[in-house]
């Protein structure tokens, strides 16, 4: 389990959930949180794969300054998972997988 | 669209500027590239001796609440990518807002220190871990290495462990150009030292009494435990190094080895621990991009974490109108960049002839009195790093510096 929740000093945050999907995969996030936490709470680390040698990537800086978490969302490519905060029937994809 | 100011930067320091500046009746805006307001307030959560815990999430929402009620206009998730004389802001939107006074407020960012194999996923900055944890309330991972001590990774290995995430160490950076300094341990225990007067946790606190009697800073980097010193169950590695982190598509392992005083690894006793995480931590620096490309005159000083933009006791860049405040300025606590942002917002107000300028006498002693009681401390020195800015201004000032600006301006 990725999320936490009984937390001793933050009172538990209100969450409506939304459905996004990855690679063509449903999975449940809450709104208001960001791509990255919320596939991440879904146990996704792996974001896109690097142009170059196809390394995997995923979430380096957390604040949109480094770019490594770049990801395609609703087709427009090199979105920010940090900082772009998840959307019910969003559409994300990882790029520069050998498959995409 | 016409501003009276506008303000780039959500966090701490831009907020209380907008405030600030609406508040004694300025039309502000204030621009920030996130989706929601509250920069890197929104992860942090410590103890203060007086008020009890500071929960920056909900210090942040209050804010939001502030800019509804004093009318600020907010752009949230736009991003600045230009600024004209004298003032033109452009939004990647293709929106421009056009002011006479723009107050920059773009905080900071972390400094790198390369360890091979961190380009795996699951490898992150401590700050990313921090957003994670106390405002997404996702953990970063089941099996967390620490790499870095310094008062932000000793405070969120303390907020990984309120979250139930296991730690399974605090390590030093490996020896490379990058780390310098933070890989020896006899100079970390020195640092942390000096470091500890008002720690706010239970790393900190017990970091900075073990390194305040001189017995322990002579001899504490040689007799230092190789198996760390538990702090509520978190192990401190201060003679042990992750020499590379390693995975097949993310994090799967890093490999420790202990170090000698002087920071030099033992290759023939690595270890191997399993993680899924690894957060490293290379302490902050101010980013003055937007400054520099604005043409505000920067100076270098350690104390302050890096280049600053040079500014007046009021917070004015060498650039009329241009205001700086919070971490630009030099990297210290939310308090401090609160402060320092009123302090702008009052300065700008008193230009625009909305306040008394006698205000803005007061609003500086707010910035020392915060500076004074701040709990947590991220560089060594910072008053010795403050007198060295308004310094540096003086000489600026006096040999003309700002006309020069002024006829460059205008030419």
């Amino acid at each position: 389990m990725m999320r936490i929740t009984d937390h001793p000093i933050l009172e538990d945050l209100e969450k409506r959930p939304v459905t996004i999907t990855f690679n063509g995969m449903d999975y449940q996030a809450y709104e208001g949180e960001s791509i990255a936490a919320a596939l991440l709470a879904n146990h996704i680390r792996v974001l896109r794969y690097s142009e170059k040698n196809r390394e995997p990537r995923g979430i380096y800086c957390g604040i949109g300054h480094c770019y490594e978490c770049r990801v395609t969302v609703d087709g427009k490519r090199s979105v920010r998972a940090c900082i772009t905060n998840v959307q019910d029937q969003m559409h994300i994809e990882s790029q520069d997988r050998d498959d995409s | 669209m016409k501003y009276d100011l506008i303000v780039i930067g959500a966090g701490p320091a831009g907020m209380s500027g907008a405030i600030k500046a609406a508040s004694y009746g300025a039309k502000v805006a204030i621009i920030d590239e996130n989706p929601s307001v509250g920069g890197k307030l929104l992860g942090q959560l410590h103890k203060e001796p007086k008020s009890g815990w500071w929960h920056g999430r909900k210090i942040a929402r209050e804010m939001e609440t502030n800019l509804r009620q004093t009318e600020v206009t907010c752009f949230q998730g736009k991003e600045v990518w230009a600024i004209y004389p004298r003032w033109k802001v452009l939004m990647n939107n293709g929106e421009e807002l056009q002011s006479e006074y723009v107050l920059i407020a773009s905080g900071a960012t972390e400094k790198a220190i390369p360890v091979p194999g961190w380009t795996l996923p699951g490898a992150m900055a401590v700050g990313a871990a921090q957003t994670l944890t106390n405002y997404h309330r996702v953990k970063p991972g089941n099996k967390v290495a620490v790499i870095g001590v310094d008062p932000l990774s000793l405070s969120v290995a303390h907020q990984l462990k309120l979250a139930g995430v296991h730690v399974v160490g605090i390590f030093l950076p490996p020896n490379n150009e990058f780390s310098k300094d933070k890989s020896t341990p006899s100079q970390m225990i020195s640092y942390l030292s000096s470091m500890a007067h008002a720690a706010p946790n239970i790393f900190l606190k017990f970091a900075g009494n073990m390194a305040k009697y001189p017995f322990v800073q002579q001899v504490g980097a040689k007799f230092y435990p190789w198996f760390g010193i538990r702090i509520w169950g978190t192990p401190l590695y201060l003679r042990k190094t992750v020499l590379e982190i390693s995975g097949a598509e993310q994090v799967e392992h890093i490999k420790v080895a202990p170090v000698s005083q002087e920071g030099i690894p033992n290759e023939d006793r690595v270890k191997t621990v399993d993680v899924d995480c690894v957060c490293i931590s290379g302490g902050l620096y101010p980013l003055t991009e937007l400054a520099g490309a604005v043409g505000c005159e920067s100076v270098y000083i350690e104390e302050l974490g890096g280049h600053i933009p040079l500014h007046s006791p009021e917070m004015e860049t060498t650039q009329p109108g241009i205001f700086v405040a919070g971490n630009i300025t030099g990297i210290e606590s939310a308090k401090v960049a609160m402060e320092q942002g009123n302090l702008a917002g009052t300065a700008v107000a008193a230009k625009l002839g909305l306040v008394s300028y006698k205000l803005i006498e007061e609003a500086q002693k707010n910035v020392t009195q915060a500076r004074d009681n701040a709990v947590i401390t991220f560089q060594q020195n910072i008053g010795k790093g403050r007198e060295k800015s308004q310094q540096y201004w003086k000489e600026y000032y006096s040999k003309g510096g700002e006309a020069i600006c002024r006829q460059l301006m205008l030419s």
